[in-house]
């Protein structure tokens, strides 16, 4: 059991697909949370062998594409200044700010270094006591267990080199967010199966039961996300609405309690903006007063930072699944993954790139075997 | 972003402080931080995201989930040829 090929069987996707065909009676539209998620489904072509009754809407779960414009524009103020080693996940180096890209400051002197994990930039604070170590601490519950142990370990450690920049999402908040849109379209979810390999379940049945829709946690591979639509759609057409583990092999109910207790730790919850989205209540994390001291935003007093989005991109209807990326002007036209507006066209997991990865320029079927760059061992963003 | 790989835990270093193992991603071997599965054993496998071992790979719900799909509606239509040319020429191509 190597836990990849087999849940790439064809011969057992046709039989999935099978079912949910003899299952679905009627529209629905489900959400797949996780930008990985939204990766596999396009690149896959799932949404395309899907019958025609069943939509998928892809959700906002890419931390690189929600991280708010202010916070890209202070980490590119940390990043050009010269006592300061910034350490990020290399999708963010191409994420535009306001003005500039990570990249750019880069070349123009700023020491901006990509790191596999939040430990090698703890190891270069370690290395390097003369400089100031700053991490870009993004990502939703499956990064926050990785990052507050680097912050702990440096407390544990003393250096006091090393600094976060902090913009931590959770899912439960956005679920809800998107449940209480007016123009809501969703009907169930495929909840982010390595979100809750972390945070478990139980933050989803009282969501279950206010909004009426199935979640059911869902993988990555082909079988399993078709394991996730099979169940949906099957609580659908019975007008159940549960929380169901389609991801069982690695999601546990109670999810990974050690984990949790150094997210506790390590951070508290807060208010998050949302870029394109804007703000949703206690939908983030920061770090809490026993670690304000590793708070790159306190450390670096960026002020005079004023943002300002190209009026042409329309990644926020994007990240709510208002529109597919096809329906925005720019798509694969002025904005390209090599010259990209909105971040939702940068990370290989924002929709955008993903519908021009494998060419879905104009919701026309994708030439099979196209495939990413790059994103094998490098799980980010 | 939230993407973790499966790999096998090849060896233990329990004197690191945090804990640390090596993993085996069908090949390709990394170091990745135990201490969040602290009684993870070697020959497990677990699903690694930046560099942290997040959760075991449970091999009975993997064949219970496999046996399930084996045993769905037994139909045999033919309209998934699509997929099954996407799956040839991608197989191989991916470790997620
Ligand atoms: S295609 Fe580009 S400009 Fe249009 S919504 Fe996506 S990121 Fe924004």
């Amino acid at each position: 059991m190597k836990y990849i090929d087999e849940f790439n069987d064809p011969a057992l996707a046709r039989r999935l697909l099978d079912e949910i065909r003899a299952t679905a009676t009627r529209p629905w539209a489900l959400m797949e949370v996780c930008g990985g998620q939204t990766h596999s489904i396009i690149r896959h072509g799932i949404d395309q062998l899907l019958p025609e009754q069943v939509e998928l809407i892809h959700g906002p779960g890419c931390p690189v594409c929600v991280t708010p414009l202010d916070v890209i524009d202070k980490a590119l103020a940390i990043a050009a200044r010269p006592e300061v080693v910034f350490c990020s996940f290399g999708d963010m180096l191409r994420v535009p700010g306001t003005d500039r890209d990570l990249f750019r400051v880069k070349s123009e002197g700023g020491d901006v270094r990509v790191v596999y994990s939040p430990l090698d930039a703890l190891e270069l604070a370690r290395k390097n006591p003369g400089r100031q170590v700053v991490f870009f601490a993004i990502g939703f519950e499956t990064t926050a267990p990785a990052n507050a142990m680097a912050v702990h370990q440096a407390r544990r450690l003393g250096l006091d080199n090393f600094s976060l920049l902090v913009s931590h999402v959770r899912v439960p908040p956005a679920v809800e967010a998107i449940m209480t849109a007016p123009e809501c379209r969703v009907q169930g979810f495929l909840a982010a199966g390595h979100v809750c390999s972390v945070m478990g379940t139980a933050e989803y049945p009282e969501l279950a039961e206010k909004h009426r829709v199935p979640i059911v946690v869902t993988g990555f591979e082909p079988l399993d996300i078709l394991e996730g639509i099979r169940r949906a759609v099957h609580q659908l057409e019975r007008g159940e609405h549960s929380v169901d583990n389609a991801y069982a092999r690695a999601v546990r109910d109670q999810g990974n309690p050690a984990a949790q207790r150094m997210i506790e730790e390590v951070f508290e919850v807060t208010d998050r903006n949302w870029r394109g989205i804007g703000r949703i209540p206690a939908s983030g994390w920061r770090l809490g007063a026993a670690f304000r001291a590793y708070d790159a935003e306190h450390r670096f007093d960026v002020t005079d930072i004023r943002t300002e989005e190209p009026a042409v991109c329309r990644a926020g209807e994007v990240l709510q699944g208002l529109i597919k990326p096809t329906e925005c002007e720019a798509f694969g036209k002025a904005c390209t993954p090599r010259t990209p507006l909105g971040a939702t066209m940068v990370s290989s997991e924002g929709a955008c790139a993903a519908y021009y990865l494998y060419r879905r320029m104009s919701g026309a079927p994708a030439p099979r075997g196209a495939r990413a760059p790059q994103e094998e061992m490098n799980p980010v963003g | 972003m939230c993407l973790a790989v499966p790999g096998k835990v090849v060896s233990i270093d329990h004197h690191a402080d945090p804990l640390t193992g090596l993993i085996d991603f069908g090949g390709v071997q990394k170091q990745a931080c135990l201490e969040y599965l602290p009684d993870v054993r070697v020959g497990e496998y677990v699903i690694v995201h930046v560099g942290f071992a997040l959760q075991r790979l449970d091999e009975e719900s993997a064949r219970a989930s496999l046996e399930l799909f084996e045993q769905l509606g037994l139909l045999d239509e033919e309209f998934g040829d699509a997929w099954e040319q996407a799956a040839r020429q991608e197989s191989g191509s991916e470790v997620r």
